[in-house]
């Protein structure tokens, strides 16, 4: 990199926006906070003060198990007659990309002096990553999770606890990813003098989208660099799924130069893309492909909102993607054209979910399962091709190019129950005889 | 300006009502819970009660600042359906002594009219009769637009100054903030308490040196609560999670509601008459 376009970046990280988005509409509490954190940001992450970033990646490698493979997925290659590649952070331990971020600021936290951590979480992936990293750097911790994540991801809330989080249900609204945020902030703003709040995606006030970008950047310069090796060159394309983002601008922002590489984000569309307006319930998550702008947790962004400006219960089979709001960066990177939002509804996801399962052995996260959902229905066969499908499938396609990267950006265990409860509704052409698993 | 019965001119009809009513009461309800007509007895009670300036909430479904009191009202007032239209038709309707703020978040603000603008909101509010506006998720640095917005149409835009505010951020706040400012009693969300913060008294000190009417909510409940905060040095008392518990309790809100503000009053009047005043002990307020 030259040293005018070091010092582009560095003036574009002191900004706290992307383009219209961004910005930090918090309470007036936590305003002194966030100048904390944003002094620490450049401290220790843009400038590796005191060995901050060596010390980080160090205890990824050590930790974390990075880097994870960039895999050649044979049959999914077969079967798409073209080049796919798997980007494998369902092999970061824990079992997602999420111990990226929480070990960083975790341990941002530990070099700021704080004492305890907080964290809200929506499939329990965060939560889990939240509660390892404050383990492993002896930090007290509290996680929040919507009762409705706390019932639907049980495996995730036992293994909070085993590593010494203290779990909070959230009653109120629809008790998911949003209603968890809210109690959240308001513990931080009771607390923000000794606690860090280590938010768990692209989103909040700013300095947090930039930090939690930085943190989960390393999934796309590992692939970018591996792709390279293994195929010779950049890929056509990159695809990765959007709940509130932190994997796909992870994986997104070291290609976001490479203009060629055209970036695909897949969001929710649970049941449907149509908004309930008479419940104010959206049956999807698709905020990039769907929302309008506004201000929700702390930063002007796309949201599934009224037109009144009330927030709308979200809806997705995945905990994970469940969320009306979705990152500033990435809103802003749709505004101007360098990614496309597309969706793929939950019918798509869990056959995405059996797909990998069966061909390539690899259980898939339900949010992963999303973009492999996406994956199929650019690049399925003639013969699959049956329901579905807009004009613009074909378009994708061929868009998709010949070689492609799909960021796996978690395992799959943690949704079994879920998977097989919804299977079991379904007449899905990928899955498995569900049943016979009872006796 | 607005002039006194003195003479004396003030900067708006806010600062005025907190001047002149020294000590001040300032009272919140959430509008529409449990219905807007109920809503509009209870502010008329509140003012036959001596509320000095009234705050009207108008719902937002993600109300991070608020603690479990509020945030249910918002809930019920959201249940039974009100609309920002129906808020400004309530304040259309509503006569009170007492000036009417409102207090909402951001994203409501914004929302308000075809595109993502303040103005539609500020032009309504003005419209409406509304004398100033609090936004508990916008702070100063964010607020330029909604700021020459209500310089625009004669609102006052109060800011919040918390328990954490220091240094030169509490300069660039008192120097933006118009009416009063409203002074966060402790770290936390909204919700009546059975204490005053050790937070307050720090807070007022630390506030003394600017001259702007200081108001100070946040775990205000009862008229011994107000009476210390008074003493203290604060200009007026801010009570919401009390009043909204009676909305939500009593057999008789609107008579309940009028005697727990003449309590109030009472209090922030016993705390002023405790100061003892001697002229000659009492410095020029100094400028920031």
């Amino acid at each position: 990199m030259s040293t005018s376009d070091h010092d582009h970046d560095r003036e574009r990280d002191s900004e706290a926006t992307f383009g219209d988005y961004g910005g930090q509409y918090v309470p007036e509490a936590l305003m002194p906070a966030l100048q904390e954190l944003e002094d620490a940001y450049e401290r220790y992450v843009l400038n590796n003060e005191d060995g901050f970033m060596d010390e980080f990646r160090e205890r990824m490698r050590d930790f974390g198990g990075r880097p994870t493979p960039l895999q050649r997925a044979d049959r999914l290659s077969e079967r798409y007659d073209r080049d796919i590649y798997l980007k494998r952070e369902d092999l970061v331990h824990g079992g997602a990309h999420k111990l990226n971020n929480a070990l960083g600021q975790v341990l941002l936290a530990k070099y700021m002096g704080k004492e305890r951590i907080i964290a809200e979480t929506g499939a329990g992936q965060h939560g889990t990553a939240t509660a390892m990293a404050a383990a492993h750097l002896d930090m007290p911790c509290e996680i929040y999770m919507g009762r409705t994540d706390v019932n639907r991801q049980r495996p995730n809330v036992y293994r909070m606890r085993m590593n010494g989080a203290e779990v909070n249900p959230v009653e109120a609204g629809s008790g998911t990813l949003k209603e968890a945020i809210n109690e959240t902030l308001r513990d931080w703003a009771t607390t923000v003098e000794n606690t860090h709040y280590v938010i768990g995606s692209v989103v909040g006030p700013h300095p947090f989208p930039k930090l939690v970008r930085d943190f989960q950047s390393v999934i796309g310069r590992e692939a970018r660099e591996q792709v390279q090796e293994k195929a010779g060159r950049l890929p056509d394309s990159v695809v990765a799924c959007a709940g509130g983002g932190s994997n796909t601008m992870g994986t997104f922002h070291e290609f976001v130069p490479d203009e060629d590489v055209d970036l695909y984000a897949v969001e929710a569309g649970g049941s449907s893309l149509e908004i309930d307006a008479e419940s104010g319930v959206a049956p999807n998550s698709a905020t990039l492909s769907t929302g309008t702008d506004g201000v929700l947790h702390g930063a002007m962004t796309r949201l599934l909102q009224s037109e009144e400006g009330q927030i709308m219960e979200s809806h997705s089979v995945s905990a994970g993607l469940d969320y009306a709001g979705v990152g500033p960066e990435l809103s802003h990177l749709v505004d101007i054209g360098r990614v496309t939002p597309v969706s793929v509804d939950d019918e798509a996801a869990l056959n995405g979910f059996h797909r990998l399962s069966r061909l390539e052995g690899i259980i898939p996260a339900l949010e992963s399962s999303h973009a492999l959902g996406y994956l199929e229905r650019a690049a399925g066969t003639a013969a699959d091709t049956s329901s579905g499908r807009s004009p613009r499938d074909e378009e994708s396609s061929e868009e998709l190019g010949d070689l492609v990267v799909v960021n796996v950006s978690g395992r799959g265990d943690k949704d079994l129950e879920t998977v097989l409860e919804e299977t079991e509704k379904r007449d899905l052409e990928a899955a498995p005889e569900v049943e016979v698993f009872d006796g | 300006m607005t002039a006194d019965s003195t003479g004396t001119e003030y900067d708006s009809d806010v600062e005025a009502a907190i001047r002149e009513k020294h000590p001040a009461l300032i009272t919140y309800l959430t509008a529409g819970d449990p219905s807007l007509e109920d809503t509009k007895a209870y502010v008329e009670a509140l003012d036959r009660g001596g509320s000095d300036l009234i705050e009207l909430g108008l719902p937002f479904s993600e109300p991070i600042a608020e603690g479990p009191t509020i945030q249910a009202a918002i809930n019920r007032a959201l249940e039974a359906g009100t609309t920002p239209e129906g808020f400004f038709e309530l304040v259309d309707d509503l006569e009170t002594e007492a000036p009417l703020l409102v207090m909402t978040y951001y994203n409501m603000i914004l929302q308000y009219g075809d595109e993502p603008d303040v103005r539609p909101f500020v032009e309504r509010a003005a419209e409406a009769g509304l004398a100033g506006i609090i936004v508990p998720d916008l702070p100063a640095e964010e607020a330029d637009p909604l700021r020459e917005a209500c310089d625009d149409h004669g609102l006052d835009l109060v800011f919040i100054v918390a328990p954490t505010t220091e240094g030169e951020r509490l300069e660039t706040i008192m120097s933006q903030v118009s009416g009063f400012t409203y002074v966060q009693a402790r770290l936390g969300t909204t919700g009546a308490r059975a204490d005053v913060s050790t937070a307050t008294h720090e807070s007022l000190e630390r506030l003394s040196a600017f001259d702007v009417p200081k108001a100070v909510g946040f775990g205000v409940s009862e008229g011994d609560h107000a009476a210390e905060i008074v003493e203290a040095g604060a200009d007026g008392v801010i009570v919401g999670s009390a009043l909204v518990d009676i909305v939500a309790s009593s057999d008789e809100p609107a008579v309940d509601l009028e005697a727990k503000a003449r309590e109030l009053k009472r209090g922030a009047r016993r705390g002023a008459d405790s100061i003892t005043v001697d002229p000659e002990d009492t410095p020029e307020p100094e400028q920031p």
